[in-house]
């Protein structure tokens, strides 16, 4: 057993030291947890661009923001991707980005791009998601789904507190109702059948028929369309307008890496970049023609609107906002 | 001339090292992530609401999964039947659940859509909600109504046949048993259960949140997890780390007050030949047995006919993970015993009692020390060193052998006292020592703890998601990262998968050792 034991140590101290590309240059990259998994794009990538750089990409994973502001300028890395727009505000405080010298005017979000620092790669909008065959009659408007008697539907959310869709959706609703916020999250919250820390959680209790909607993304049923062929999750498009969420990235000012860094800047807004992202991350890329997309995308309801804070009018109102979610849910 | 009744050097001061190591990590890490933050900072309402939520629910939690163990251990302890070996064994898979898991499983039977609604929609009565402060007491005492269990069991196994023989023989009524024999034994196992599960749902969150039902139920932990991710606040998270420490030590005062050693003396370890009392209580065991089972062992049936059928289609990576985590759990297990024993020995003789409740105290530690206070720490202290990345596997089976420590400890500390109690001045006499002492008197006697102890920590760092996430290394993930990626990424049908493969090895790996134990 304890000869078993060593051995097993020995292989797992080995398998976990670095595989060094031979005299390669390294390109390190800061990504969630998700993002470099081996469903989501990272993988992709990282063949697109090694084929392209003669240098070696590494995804660093784990929480991007948290990381950086711990290390400080001491960080290893050149790049990172899969900020938020809620944590730009701080990363960028930091000091320790780049310009990402792209052309932002060309970008294919609705919201209009004017950030030198970070630059979106893909985005979507947060809505609520169900599933016809469990909900006949979902609400038309966001007014409708306040309005709606106590049990009338029974939605599942996250936490804003530990989740940027959580915090998006705490945003979309101070959009909406602004002063009112606080009288809108009383009228939603008997609609609250619980709350969870992250996505998954919500989704698995909205995917095991638990609750009748979830709070997802405008993209969610393109999922359930392209792998499961199953036609019956929608996101509902509210008139009142769909919060938008979109994902960053940004290159570090003191990479000892430049030009690979800046070739990763340039990679991301290439039509091979995009072209991967709507099936590998479930959402829209950000510089991509609506012809271009896969049918599936292509089909999707979009809303009327499409609402946005800025990052400073967003960490201005964060605080406040939270403060109004918890006392709703507090009685 | 008296013998000296001190065992070996190396017992006492090994485990005063060890004690010694445990809170120099779990106490320096809070004070790493203050200095970093230049000091800690103050607490808001809604954390110091958050404090309150923790202490009650957990108070609340411990004392009914202790309270429910009792006559569900006893029932176990004085009853033979087929499958009951099994039943014991079974009774360990709740606490080895990740959490994710654990609340699909619950909600599927206890939920809107779950089998308990259904049965009394079907009976035409009103339905039933978990969500709310109920949802967090059902799912903390179906984690831990096991584990208390569990070592309430070792306790009625540990009453040596020879008082049960002599109750019998002087006709005791089973209210006789339970004041001559049972009662002192509760005494002295009970506060040390209560403490364990109590701590455990002092840092638990992600469940207490989801079948909370709304930011009512939230727990300090939760409150960590926000000044880190949201406020980037670390001097926030210190305190709220601080706050933990200081609540649990509370805790471990309360119950080594309460606890008092049973003092039956040595038994020559016949087997028990048990025979329970007669009457009512035959069914009445019968129904506590049954409850329990079904309470427990239904949630993890829904999880099973859920996973099962996609177990054939998980992809391979799902498979290289399950071996890196398996081979990192029998490490992190091989680790906890190697720091248990010593610290168990260091309680059972040689320091004053003073010295010991603090030996104690720092075994208890991890319990409470938040994964992620403690991960950033570690990520603090560590990036000096070497590469962070490089660090995530080896940190990942330090940290889980370390937090795994407690728990073997519940197990080893009464049997060290009992063994030290009962052939203590026998092997200062012979003049046992070092090697011999562990190979003819520790190992035989602590055999079934130590068993039950690796096997808990060889099970727990399967499942342990804590620290890797923030060290997190896509290229070497462990089993649980992986469910929790496959779940990000809408993949609910392999996830499910995935998590029955988790349960199917944590269990595995828990009979294994505990199988050995008891042999």
């Amino acid at each position: 057993m304890r000869s078993l034991t060593l051995t097993l140590t020995a292989s797992l101290l080995s398998a976990a030291a670095p595989a060094l590309a031979a005299d390669k240059p390294q390109l390190t990259v800061y990504a969630p947890d998700y993002f470099a998994s081996e469903w989501g794009p990272g993988p992709k990538i990282e063949a697109g661009f090694e084929a392209q750089c003669a240098c070696d990409l590494v995804f660093v994973t784990g929480d991007v923001l948290p990381r950086i502001l711990l290390e400080g300028a001491s960080t290893k890395a050149d790049a990172v991707i899969g900020l938020n727009t809620d944590q730009t505000a701080r990363a960028r405080a930091t000091g320790l980005f780049a310009p990402h010298n792209q052309d932002v005017a060309s970008l294919t979000t609705p919201v209009t791009w004017t950030d030198p620092t970070f630059l979106p790669f893909n985005w979507s909008e947060v809505a609520f998601v169900y599933d016809d065959t469990r909900l006949k009659n979902p609400p038309k408007s966001f007014q409708e789904l306040l309005d709606a008697p106590a049990n009338a539907y029974k939605i599942v959310m996250q936490d804003p507190r530990s989740s940027a869709s959580g915090l998006a959706t705490l945003l979309w609703v101070k959009h909406i109702y602004g002063d009112k916020a606080s009288e809108a999250w009383a009228k939603l919250a008997p609609q609250v059948l619980t709350v969870t820390k992250d996505w998954s959680e919500s989704y698995g209790m909205f995917t095991d028929g638990e609750a009748d909607m979830v709070l997802s993304y405008t993209t969610s049923p393109a999922y359930h369309i392209v792998e499961e062929k199953d036609l019956h999750k929608h996101a509902l498009m509210f008139p009142e307008g769909n919060y938008f969420m979109v994902e960053l990235a940004a290159q570090l000012k003191d990479t000892d890496q430049p030009e690979l860094a800046q070739k990763f800047m340039d990679y991301i807004l290439s039509p091979e970049f995009q072209t991967m992202i709507p099936e590998a991350n479930w959402s829209y890329p950000a510089k991509l023609p609506n012809d271009q997309l896969p049918q599936a995308f292509r089909d999707l309801p979009r809303p009327e609107k499409t609402l946005f804070y800025s990052e400073a009018e967003a960490e201005a109102i964060r605080k406040p906002a939270l403060e109004e979610w918890l006392r709703a849910f507090a009685r | 001339m008296t013998p000296d009744l001190r065992a070996g050097w190396r017992g006492p001061s090994l485990g005063v090292l060890v004690a010694a190591g445990l809170a120099l990590v779990v106490l320096g890490t809070i004070g790493v992530v203050a200095w970093t933050a230049r000091g800690l900072s103050g607490l808001s309402s809604w954390d110091l609401r958050a404090v309150w939520f923790t202490l009650w629910q957990a108070a609340l939690s411990a004392t009914l999964s202790v309270g429910l163990a009792v006559p569900v251990a006893r029932a176990l302890a004085r009853r033979r039947f087929a499958g009951r070996r099994l039943l014991v064994l079974l009774l360990g898979a709740p606490f080895l659940l990740p959490s994710i898991v654990a609340i699909l499983g619950l909600v599927a039977v206890f939920g809107r859509r779950g089998w308990v609604n259904a049965a009394l929609a079907a009976l035409g009565l009103p339905e039933v909600t978990i969500y709310g402060w109920q949802g967090v007491i059902l799912a903390h005492v179906f984690f831990n109504l096991p584990l208390a269990t569990r070592l309430l069991v070792h306790g009625w196994a540990a009453i040596p046949t020879e008082r049960l023989r002599l109750a019998a023989s002087l006709g005791f009524a089973p209210r006789d048993i339970g004041r001559h024999l049972e009662r002192p034994m509760l005494r002295e196992i009970a506060p040390g259960a209560w403490l364990a599960v109590f701590l455990v749902c002092l840092t638990s969150f992600t469940v207490a949140l989801a079948l909370g039902g709304g930011p009512r139920a939230t727990t300090v932990e939760l409150a960590i997890y926000q000044a880190f991710r949201f406020d980037a606040d670390l001097g926030r998270a210190a305190s709220l780390g601080l706050v933990q420490v200081i609540i649990s030590l509370a805790a471990l005062a309360i119950a080594g007050r309460v606890a008092a050693p049973a003092g039956f003396g040595a038994g020559l370890d016949r087997p028990a030949e048990l025979d329970g009392p007669r009457g009512w209580r035959v069914p009445a065991d019968a129904a506590v047995i049954g409850l329990a089972a079904g309470f427990l062992l239904t949630p993890l049936a829904s999880v099973m006919i859920a996973g099962v059928p996609r177990l054939p289609a998980l992809p391979q990576s799902v498979w290289l993970a399950a071996g890196r985590s398996v081979a990192m759990a029998l490490t992190s297990a091989a680790l906890t015993v190697l720091l248990a024993l010593p610290l168990a020995l260091a309680l059972s003789q040689g320091p004053a009692r003073g010295a010991r409740r603090w030996i104690e105290a720092a075994g208890m530690l991890p319990l409470i020390a938040s994964p992620l206070v403690l991960g950033t720490g570690l990520f603090l202290v560590l990036r000096h060193w070497a590469a962070t990345e490089d660090l995530a596997i080896p940190v990942t089976i330090g940290v889980n052998a370390i937090m795994a420590l407690p728990f073997a400890l519940r197990a080893l500390i009464p049997a060290a006292r009992t063994m030290q109690a009962d052939y203590g001045r026998l092997a200062a006499s012979l003049g046992l020592r070092g090697a011999a002492r562990l190979r003819y008197l520790v190992l035989p006697r602590l055999r079934a703890p130590l068993g039950f102890g690796a096997g808990l920590a060889a099970a727990l760092a399967m499942g342990d998601l804590g620290v890797i996430a923030l060290f997190g290394d896509a290229r070497n993930a462990t089993l649980p990262l992986l469910l929790y990626q496959l779940m990000g990424r809408y993949r609910m049908a392999d996830a499910a998968g995935a998590a029955v493969l988790l349960m199917g090895l944590s269990f595995a790996l828990f009979w294994l050792f505990d199988r050995g134990g008891r042999r």
